[in-house]
């Protein structure tokens, strides 16, 4: 009888509000079962926020996580909108989705990144980090932050657009979509990206709809949601874009999808940027208070669907905030797409939900019978890329070929 | 499956009776419905299975006459959020799991039993989600005494 093995990867990341602890159980090379914990970093948020004003709560959420920082702000300030019946000014409409995008392309190009580098890729994971600053750079000058924007307050945006800027930021989405074009064609040809994504870590439709598994995570399952799509808000309803969607639901498809989404978020800024030469202003109503009553916000983060619940009691201080993010749902599909396949494969099928990465860092094998560490997260990271390696050697071929002369 | 906003109400109606207490809509994109705490395993199925609306979350509250706990299901073809409102005793809060054939309910009912110390009757892995294993029993974080308990 194969000797069985736990291997324990977590408990602790830092940054994201879910840090997870996987026990993945192992039979020689397989993943024969999968333990979930969470809670190493919950810090009570939502009790916090009924200690706060409307105005603050959503600096409070906006420390939900560091990534998706702006996704948690939109979806708190519509859910006090819905529970109060707050206008919410045009131009602002715009500028929330302008913020919300340059956030979604940046957290995909986070996630491309590192799945590279998961992979063995670290000409990739340099690259795309590198193209990554460009955003970062933009949202400085927008909002004064890398991250944080602090943009959003019920009733508007704190801080407007200035049409001096938009050429500044139109060139610079015009060198990310060559840069993205690249990328795209690296990934979607190489042969050992195929042989190292396609049909691993497989989740059904079924599984999907069952789990309620949200965002790039269900589309590359054939489910078409997308909250910016189905519930229109900010300015999603007035732009011309697409939902993206894949069948397969491995790792190759949720790559695909998160890749292919980065052009539909340019082209949703590119049109958002051209309105606001038109749309006057201004982009706050102050609303002075809220009504009592129930609101609900959801608002499609990076990973799926953010969804807040409000409830007012006519004070500024809501009654009951709920946030769910939606890791809290992707996080419980890992089970089910994780079972049966190699321990080679689990570092990058762990990663495709894109939860946080501190704790795929913190990976160590624990042999059971001895009751000491086996193999330790660099191990793990090893055995990935060496079997990537492995591949690219049996198919004569090195990866693949980016060529950034022209942009640099 | 259902298709078009108006015909969420009628469908409603029409499968759950009179186990509905109260419509509420609040606007054409928010319904909140109340039902008895008996009723929600089967409204929850009859939303899951036979409307086929994705579950979003639930929500518990501590108010001051009741546990409050509000189901959210989402039609994402119809711009429509439809929650379920339930009340469960101050004194014994308890309702039967769905989870049993939602896997989406299992960890937020696993939250709220700890976060508020509401009991769900048959739920399929009930222990701590967040909190830590060894959390002294009846010491919920949610409620509105918690704070007074640590003094």
């Amino acid at each position: 009888m194969p000797k069985k093995t736990i291997v324990p990867i977590g408990p602790y990341h830092p940054l994201q509000e879910e840090p997870e602890f996987f026990k993945l159980h192992v039979e020689g090379e397989k993943v024969v079962d999968l333990d979930i914990e969470i809670g190493y970093n919950h810090r009570g948020i939502e009790k916090l926020s009924e200690s706060k004003s409307f105005e603050q709560s959503v600096f409070l959420v906006e420390r939900v996580c560091g990534i998706c920082s702006t996704s948690h702000p939109i979806a708190c300030v519509q859910a006090i909108e819905d529970a109060g019946d707050v206008e919410v000014p045009e131009r602002a409409l715009y500028i929330r989705s302008i913020i919300g995008e340059f956030e979604r392309i940046h957290s995909h190009m986070l996630w491309l990144g590192l799945a590279g580098h998961f992979l063995g890729f670290n000409t990739v994971w340099m690259w795309v980090w590198r193209y990554r600053e460009n955003v970062l750079d933009v949202m400085e000058h927008i909002t004064g932050n890398r991250n944080h924007y602090a943009m959003m307050k019920p009733g508007g945006v704190r801080r407007d657009i200035f049409s001096d800027d938009i050429p500044g930021i139109k060139k610079i989405l015009d060198g990310l979509k060559k840069a993205l074009a690249l990328f795209r064609d690296a990934v979607i040809d190489d042969p050992v990206i195929h042989a190292r994504t396609k049909g691993v870590g497989v989740l059904t439709r079924q599984q999907i709809i069952d789990y309620g598994a949200v965002g790039p995570t269900a589309r590359a399952s054939g489910v078409t949601i997308d909250v910016r799509k189905d519930h229109p808000h900010a300015a999603y309803g007035f732009v011309d874009w697409k939902v993206i969607t894949a069948e397969n639901g491995d790792v190759f498809d949720k790559t695909v999808v998160r890749i292919l989404e980065m052009f539909e978020s340019i082209a949703i800024i590119e049109q958002c940027l051209d309105k606001l030469k038109t749309v006057p202003g201004p982009v706050d109503s102050n609303p002075k208070e809220i009504k009592p009553g129930d609101g609900i916000g959801h608002y499609e983060a990076p990973r799926g669907e953010v969804f807040h619940y409000i409830r007012s009691d006519g004070t500024n201080r809501p009654v009951r905030h709920k946030v769910r993010a939606p890791s809290f749902m992707n996080v419980a599909t890992d089970r089910v797409a994780v079972l049966g396949q190699s321990i080679a494969d689990a570092t990058i099928i762990l990663a495709a939900v894109d939860p946080c990465y501190c704790c795929t860092e913190r990976m160590m094998a624990i042999d059971t019978d001895k009751g000491k560490p086996a193999l330790h997260s660099p191990d793990l990271l090893r055995l990935s890329q060496e079997k990537t390696a492995r591949l690219q050697r049996e198919l004569g071929t090195e990866g693949p070929k980016l060529d950034f002369g022209v942009f640099s | 499956m259902i298709a078009a906003r108006e015909e969420i109400l009628p469908a409603l109606r029409a499968k759950l009776g009179n186990t509905i207490q109260e419509v509420f809509e609040k606007s054409p994109k928010r319904i909140y419905l109340q039902v008895k705490a008996e009723h929600i395993p089967q409204t929850s199925r009859i939303l899951f299975k036979e409307l086929e609306a994705r579950f979003q979350i639930a929500t518990g509250i501590d108010t001051p006459g009741a546990f409050e706990i509000l189901y959210h299901w989402a039609f994402d073809l119809c711009n429509c959020v439809v929650t379920i409102k339930t009340k469960l005793d101050r004194e014994k809060p308890e309702i039967e799991s769905i989870a049993t054939f939602c896997p989406a309910a299992e960890w937020i009912e696993r939250e709220m039993w700890e976060l508020l110390g509401i009991t769900f009757k048959n739920h399929p892995d009930m222990r701590h989600l967040l909190l830590k294993d060894d959390w002294p029993e009846g010491r919920y974080p949610l409620r509105r005494d918690y704070n007074k308990d640590m003094t």
